[in-house]
C-alpha cells in the first residue's frame, strides 16, 4: 500500500485521445449541437474513479487541448475543465454511491457550469451565443453518462488501473 | 490557481499574440488525429472514386475537356487585358497591382464548433501558409487564415460573426463592409445609407482596402435591400458567392503588404471599423 503503483497510465491517456477526437469528429450538422462533452465525462469519471491520480492539473491540461482544437482562446475550456475536476475529485465519495441517473444529473450540473464559464468569457469577447441550442451537450452528456460510466469501468477492470 | 493561470492566459492570448507558438505546438501535437480523423472519409472519396464505371468517367473527362478549352480561351484574352491594364496604369502613373502567389489546401474533415466558423486545411506553417492570407475557392473568398500550426491551419470563415471583409459594390463601386452574421448562407452589410447605390442581385468583390484580402474576388450576392425610412441604415443582406459548406479544395492566395496596410483587418480585434460613407464620386458614377 506504501508504494503506489504508478501503472497503466496509457489506458488513461489511450481514453482521453479517444475523446479528443470524438470531440472534433465530424457529425451532419443537425448532431453536432447535440455532440456531447466527451473530453469532460472521461475527465469526469476518472476523476471520479481515480481522484488520487487525475485531478486538477490533468483536467486542465486536457481543457487546453480541447481549446486547440476548437480554436478558442487558450485557457478558456481549461478554466471551466478544471473547475469541472475539482468539483469531481472534492465530491467523489458522494457522487460514487449515487445511482446511476443521479450521477447523470451531477454531471448535467458539472458540464453546465463548464459551460457556463465559457459562455462568459465568450461574452467578454463579444462572440456570445444567445442560442438556447448553445445548452444542449449538457443534456446528450447527460443521457450517456450511464453508457459511458459503465463502458469505462469495464475498461478500467479490464486493464486493471489503479 | 489552476482558474488564476486560465485568466492570464486568455487575457494574454486576447489581447497580444505571443502565444501564437504555445498554440502552434500543441495544434502540432493534435494534427496527426486531425489527419487520423480525414481517413474513413478520405477512404470513402477514394472508395466511390474507384468504384465509378468507366462511362462516367468518359463523361466526366468529356465535360472537364470542354471547360478548359472554354477557360483557356477567356485566360488567352486575359493575358492581352492584363498587359493592357498594366499599360494604362503606367500611363496613368498608378501603383501596380500586386502580385498574387496561389497555392491549393484541403479541408481536413473535422468539426470544431458548430456556432463558430472555422475550418481547418492541411496545410501549415511548413508550406508557407502566414496568418492572415486570404483563402478562396472556385466560386469566391471564404475566408482567412487564423492559426498556423506547421502542419495545419485554421481559417475563419467570412461568415464568422468576429469576422469582416472590406467589399465594393461591382457595379458601382460603393464600399462596404460585409460581417459574418454566424450562420453559412448570410453577410451583413452594416452602415449604407438610405440612399445608397445598391440592389438585389448585385455582386460583391474584395475592395482590396484593409491589405488582407486581394481586390477584385467575389465575396457575395446581395439577397435583400430593405431601405425603411424609420432608420438611418438601409438593411442590406447577402449571400456568399464560396460554397463554404461544400468546397473541399481551397486556394490559399498570398499577396505582398502594400503601404496601405497600416489599418489591417484583425478578426481578434473584432469587426473593422466601416469606413463607408459613400463619397458623392462614387454615388454619381452608378447613376
Amino acid at each position: 500500500m506504501v508504494l503506489v503503483t504508478r501503472h497503466r497510465g496509457w489506458v488513461i491517456a489511450a481514453t482521453i485521445i479517444a475523446a479528443w477526437a470524438l470531440e472534433i469528429m465530424p457529425l451532419p450538422s443537425w448532431l453536432a449541437l447535440f455532440r456531447p462533452e466527451w473530453p469532460a465525462m472521461v475527465l469526469i469519471y476518472w476523476c471520479l474513479a481515480l481522484p488520487q491520480r487525475v485531478g486538477i492539473g490533468i483536467g486542465w491540461s486536457v481543457g487546453l487541448v480541447v481549446d486547440v482544437l476548437r480554436g478558442a482562446l487558450l485557457g478558456q475550456h481549461a478554466m471551466g475543465y478544471a473547475v469541472m475536476a475539482y468539483l469531481a475529485v472534492k465530491l467523489h465519495r458522494r457522487i460514487r454511491i449515487f445511482p446511476l441517473w443521479q450521477q447523470a444529473l451531477t454531471v448535467m450540473v458539472f458540464i453546465t457550469l463548464h459551460m457556463l464559464l465559457v459562455l462568459w468569457v465568450l461574452g467578454m469577447i463579444g462572440q456570445s451565443r444567445g442560442m438556447l441550442t448553445y445548452w444542449l451537450p449538457a443534456i446528450s452528456s447527460a443521457a450517456l453518462w450511464p453508457w459511458m460510466f459503465s463502458g469505462l469501468r469495464g475498461v478500467r477492470r479490464r486493464f486493471h488501473v489503479t | 490557481m489552476f482558474v488564476v493561470v486560465s485568466l492570464i492566459l486568455m487575457t494574454v492570448d486576447h489581447r497580444q499574440h505571443h502565444l501564437e507558438s504555445v498554440r502552434a505546438v500543441l495544434s502540432l501535437a493534435v494534427s496527426p488525429l486531425q489527419y487520423m480523423l480525414g481517413l474513413p472519409v478520405g477512404a470513402g472519396h477514394w472508395l466511390g472514386e474507384a468504384l465509378t464505371s468507366r462511362t462516367t468517367l468518359q463523361e466526366e473527362n468529356a465535360a472537364l475537356r470542354s471547360q478548359q478549352l472554354l477557360q483557356s480561351a477567356r485566360l488567352q484574352k486575359m493575358a492581352a487585358l492584363e498587359a493592357e491594364n498594366m499599360r494604362l496604369r503606367a500611363l496613368l502613373d498608378s501603383s501596380k497591382k500586386v502580385g498574387e502567389r496561389v497555392r491549393v489546401g484541403e479541408l481536413l474533415e473535422v468539426d470544431i464548433d458548430p456556432f463558430s466558423q472555422q475550418v481547418v486545411i492541411n496545410k501549415g506553417s511548413r508550406d508557407g501558409v502566414e496568418a492572415g492570407q486570404a483563402v478562396v475557392d472556385a466560386e469566391g473568398v471564404m475566408g482567412q487564415v487564423v492559426h498556423v500550426a506547421p502542419f495545419t491551419s485554421t481559417v475563419m470563415l467570412i461568415t464568422d460573426l468576429s469576422h469582416a471583409v472590406p467589399v465594393a459594390v461591382n457595379r458601382s463601386g460603393l464600399r462596404a463592409i460585409a460581417v459574418g452574421t454566424g450562420s453559412a448562407a448570410r453577410l451583413d452589410l452594416p452602415h449604407l445609407l438610405l440612399n445608397a447605390d445598391i440592389q438585389e442581385g448585385d455582386l460583391l468583390v474584395t475592395s482590396g482596402l484593409g491589405g488582407r484580402f486581394p481586390p477584385g474576388y467575389p465575396v457575395a450576392i446581395v439577397e435583400k435591400v430593405e431601405r425603411n425610412t424609420g432608420h438611418s441604415f438601409a438593411e442590406v443582406t447577402a449571400r456568399p458567392t464560396a460554397r463554404l459548406e461544400q468546397s473541399r479544395e481551397v486556394l490559399l492566395v498570398r499577396t505582398e503588404p502594400t503601404d496601405a496596410a497600416a489599418s489591417a483587418c484583425n478578426p481578434e480585434h473584432g469587426p473593422c471599423l466601416p469606413a463607408t460613407a459613400p463619397s458623392p464620386a462614387t454615388t454619381g458614377k452608378g447613376n
